[in-house]
Order: structure tokens, then sequence, then C-alpha cells
């Protein structure tokens, strides 16, 4: 029998690509319940927050819950965005994007999209992880050889965060930095591949602390504590 | 004008509305989905006294915004943004000649922007030509999510665009505001994308692109951007609210902008109604970059913040500023941007 503390940790690996954070955390799973079928009822800062993104986020949700054991199939919805009839019949019915949006000409995936913010989140990680190394007395100029491995006995958790990120990314490197074809830095170029990943982190967490905020306006929650 | 601990501060306030965004004006959800949108943006990022109802938010009276705006408000000039969304709204939500007629209302207050939409093909240049004659432009926001009919948006690289654009330059309207939304076409493309302004920015250099809440959600393409091309601009509009809820995310924001764009190209807007400029004026000339992060970021000098209210501003739409607001061009105290300073005046046709 599955639960919906089992539904929930389903939900908690599925991510918002572009603010790289779980849905579950970021407040968007309004309810979950467990009845004939299982229903996951889901929300959004915006009416009208990118249905690209939307669309994934939900079709996600609904791969994670289908992949439980006996839980069939789930009745995973959107509430209350422009398009939510559009995304949840095609993503009930294991349509694709471009079909439910009749979209004429352009290319019908999504992965290319994804593909970008995967990079992104990336970035914005080895740009965290490279702050803890310095934090441990690590030399500026020998970040560019430093190995993963060696990195998380330094930085446990952003390095984690870096391997994780760089998994999903589809990018192989042993090295603690790397660029997004996997190949390393040199002392010359990582300074400013650095500054410019610091923008990166700084924007992924502004969008995600704004979405965060706009949600709780328009559903009237509770206010998670300013940064 | 402001003035706080002896120092003046001249306000050009480049992103203000005079919409109705009422149920009457209403044409269908997306109307009402939009102006409740911006009605949540309002309600999260305004201090308390500030907030308004929803029902005031939706069609507010003209004398309400002069007050806001100018007895409250500090703000010297007001560029008046026109927003038509006529897909939405009966009447549009802001159109050129609504905007043009209350400014004419109140002489030597607001700078009226037009608008045009590269999908109106020829017919739209003539209007445009006419709108210059009656308005004598000086800049238009253009609204690149903007729906008509089954077009869910358009770009600034299209090649209609590039006919508007080059109407623009022989027309003498330089000042090209550009706000991003979230659904432009094809929508499986990132829809805050602004790799066209890139694009235009660099066929166009005699235009200058104000890129309206500097490119947020995507602030690190902007800046990568505006690094390349000397004629971009970033508006203010969207990210100066969060100097209330999240100051450290402002400092940030501000930080990266000054550090990528340098302090020539940093423009103020309230975005009126949505915030007022007598908190963020107020808030911002209080402002400093928290001491944990000057180090990265440095300080915002008096100078810094008068070129970001005001003018900057002024500088793109020809306004005379008083001598005691002014700032000497140099030094830049924000020390050397990665991008290069504005285009030299030598380049005006």
């Amino acid at each position: 029998m599955i639960t919906r503390g089992d539904v929930w940790a389903a939900l908690s690996e599925v991510r918002d690509p572009e603010l790289d954070r779980p849905i579950t955390d970021l407040g968007f799973v309004a309810a979950v319940t467990i009845g004939d079928r299982i229903r996951v009822e889901l929300r959004l800062p915006t009416y009208f927050c990118a249905p690209n993104f939307a669309w994934l986020m939900v079709a996600d949700a609904r791969d994670a819950v289908a992949a439980l054991p006996g839980a069939g199939r789930p009745d995973v919805v959107l509430l209350e965005h422009f398009v939510s009839a559009e995304i949840n019949e095609g993503v009930a019915a294991v349509s694709d994007f471009a079909a439910s949006f009749d979209a004429d000409g352009f290319d019908p995936d999504l992965a290319s999209l994804r593909a970008v913010f995967e990079r992104k989140a990336h970035l914005a990680a080895q740009e965290r992880l490279a702050r803890a190394l310095r934090a441990a007395g690590v030399p500026a100029d020998l970040l560019p050889t430093v190995r993963l491995s060696e990195a998380a006995a330094l930085a446990r958790e952003a390095a984690e965060a870096v391997a994780r990120r760089r998994e999903r990314a589809g990018i192989r490197s042993e090295l603690a930095f790397c660029d997004d074809e996997g190949r390393a830095l040199t002392a010359a170029t990582m300074p400013g591949w650095l500054r410019f990943a610091q923008t990166v982190r700084v924007s992924i967490d502004g969008n995600a602390g704004f979405c965060r905020g706009l949600l709780e306006t328009r559903y009237g929650l509770a206010r998670a504590a300013p940064t | 004008m402001y003035r706080k601990d002896g120092q003046g501060y001249f306000i050009v306030d480049g992103h203000t509305h005079f919409w109705d965004g009422s149920p009457a004006n209403q044409i269908n959800r997306y109307g009402e989905g939009f102006i409740k949108c911006f009605y949540d943006y309002h309600a999260n990022l305004s201090p308390a006294e500030y907030k308004w109802t929803l029902e005031e938010f939706e069609r507010y009276p003209e004398e309400r915004m002069i007050h806001d705006l100018f007895e409250v408000g500090y703000d010297d000039l007001a560029i008046l943004q026109s927003t038509y969304l006529t897909d939405w709204y009966v009447n549009g939500f802001n159109t050129t000649d609504q905007n043009g007629e209350m400014a004419e209302r109140h002489p030597g207050r607001f700078i009226v922007n037009g608008r045009w939409d590269p999908r109106d093909g020829e017919a739209g240049l003539v209007k445009l030509e006419r709108l210059h004659e009656r308005w004598q432009l000086k800049g238009v926001k253009l609204y690149t999510a903007e729906w008509k009919g089954d077009s869910k948006g358009w770009k600034l690289s299209d090649p209609w665009a590039y006919r508007y654009l080059e109407k623009c330059l022989e027309l003498g309207i330089r000042n090209i505001h550009v706000h991003k939304g979230p659904t432009v076409y094809p929508m499986n493309r990132d829809a805050f994308d602004v790799a066209d302004v890139d694009d235009a920015a660099t066929a166009f250099p005699g235009l200058r692109f104000i890129v309206e809440h500097v490119g947020l959600p995507r602030l690190e393409d902007f800046c990568w951007i505006a690094t390349q091309e000397p004629n971009v601009y970033g508006g203010l509009a969207v990210a100066m609210p969060f100097i209330h809820t999240r100051p450290r995310y402002f400092a940030q924001i501000i930080g990266e902008l000054l550090y990528w764009l340098g302090e020539n190209r940093i423009l103020f807007g309230s975005d009126y109604a949505i915030w007022q400029p007598k908190w963020l004026v107020e808030r911002f000339v209080d402002f400093q970059i928290p001491e944990d992060m000057q180090g990265e970021y440095g300080v915002l000098t008096p100078a810094i913040k008068k070129k970001i209210l005001g003018l900057n501003a002024a500088r793109l739409y020809d306004v005379k500023v008083p001598g005691e607001f002014d700032v000497p061009d140099e030094p830049a105290d924000s020390g050397p941007a990665i991008g290069s300073a504005p285009e030299p005046e030598a380049a005006t046709p």
C-alpha cells in the first residue's frame, strides 16, 4: 500500500529545472491524496509561468509517482495556470509538449531547454564549491587541478552537489571544476569563468526566492524568512 | 527631486504606467490573469503601508498617480510606457494616445513612449509615423510576449522587427525599451531569452536598448550581452523593490550590474502602479552594500546613486539636469566594468 509519505518522497526527487530545487521545497505541491487513484495537485507562483517549464514539472512528477511499485496511473494535475487544461490533458495522455500546443514548425522536444538549465545548475554548484574550498584554505591558483574526490574531503556537501548536477547534465570529469564540455580550466581561464558562474548562482538563487515569495502571496502561505 | 544628507538627487522614473486593468476592460481570463499577476508582484514586494486593494490596483485615478509620483514621490520626470495588450483588454491596457492625453494635462511631467508591433506589417509602419508626429516620441516600449491572434509573441531579430527599428532610427526614436515576458512563441524555448536583443543591438548601434527588469529572471544572460554591446542598458523596474523584502539579494543584483555594465547604464524605474517611487527612492538613497559583501562588490556612492536615479535616463532622453544635481563624468566610482562605456555621442545620427 502506497502512503502519502511515499508519494511525497517520490516528488521530492522532482526538481524545477530553472530554480534547481525540489518542487516539494518550493511549495509547488499543493496536495497529495490516496484514493482509488493517487492524485497529486501542483501549483505555480503565477498564472503565466512559462508553459514549457510547467510541462516538464508536471510530466516529471507524473513519471516519479508512476514509478512507485503499485502506483498504477496517477492523476497529476496543474492548478490555476493559463494552459492548465492543455498541460493536464497532454501529460495524462502521455503525449508530448508539441502535440499539446499544436506546435507547428518547432522542435518538439524539451530536452535542449532542460539541458541548458542543467548546465547552469552545474555551473552554479561549482561556484559554491570554489567558495567552500577557498574558505577551507585552498589557494585560488590550485583550484583548476583539484580533483572532485579531493574536494569532497574538504567540502563534502558542496562537492556532492556538484557530482549530482554533473551526472544530471551528462558531463564527465574527474576534476572539481570543468566547463560544460567536461574540459579542464586553467589558471588563466578560471577567474573569468568563476566570475560568470557567480552571476549564474546569484540569478538562480534569486529566482528561487522570488518565485517562493510570489507563491506565498498568491496562495496566502506563511512567509519564509527573508534572505 | 530628493534631498538627503546634503546631497540632491534629480529623479527620472524610467518606467511608469497609467493602466486600466479593471474587469470592465478585460476581454477574457488572460486579461484577468495578467492584472492579478501584477497585483501579486505588488503585494509581495511592497511595504505594508503601500499596499493597495486589488480593486484600487486595477484602475486608479489620474490624481492619485500625480500625487504618488510628483507630490510625494520625488519624481522630477516620469516616462510613461505604453502597453497595448488589445487581445486581452477592450481599450488596451494603456495605449500611447491614452498616455499622451493624460501627459498633456500635466506639462513638463511626463515623457510619453510609443509602441509598435512588427506583426502589424506595412500598415504598422505608417501608424508609427503618425504616432511619432502626434507625440514626438523619443522612445518606445516593446513587449515581445504580447499576443496577437494565434501568435504568442515575436523576436527583435525578426525581419519585420528590423524594418521597424530602421524606421525608429530614421525618425530619431532612439530609446528602445524591451520587456521580456513568459509566453513568447515558440513556447518550448526559453521565453525570457535575451539573445534577440544582442542581435538587434549589434545591427543598430545608433539605437539604445533598455532591457526592462534587467533581464530577470535571466540576469546572467542579460549581463553577458550587455558586456558585449555598449548600447544595451538595464532598467531596474522589478529589481529595485527587493531592497525592502530581500536587501542582500538586491545588493547582489546591483553589485553584479555594476561589475558587468558599470554605473552609467543602469536606470531607475518604479513600474508604477506596481510600486511607488517614494519608498523606492528613500530606501535606495539609504541603501548600502552589506559590509561582508563590500570586498566583492564595493560600495554605492552618492554619485552612483544619482546616475541610477536620474542622470543616466536624462542623458538618453536629452533632459537638461539643473547643474546642482549633476555629477562629473569621471572618475567612475564603481571602478572599471567589464562592458564598455555607452557609445560616444558622436554616434548620434
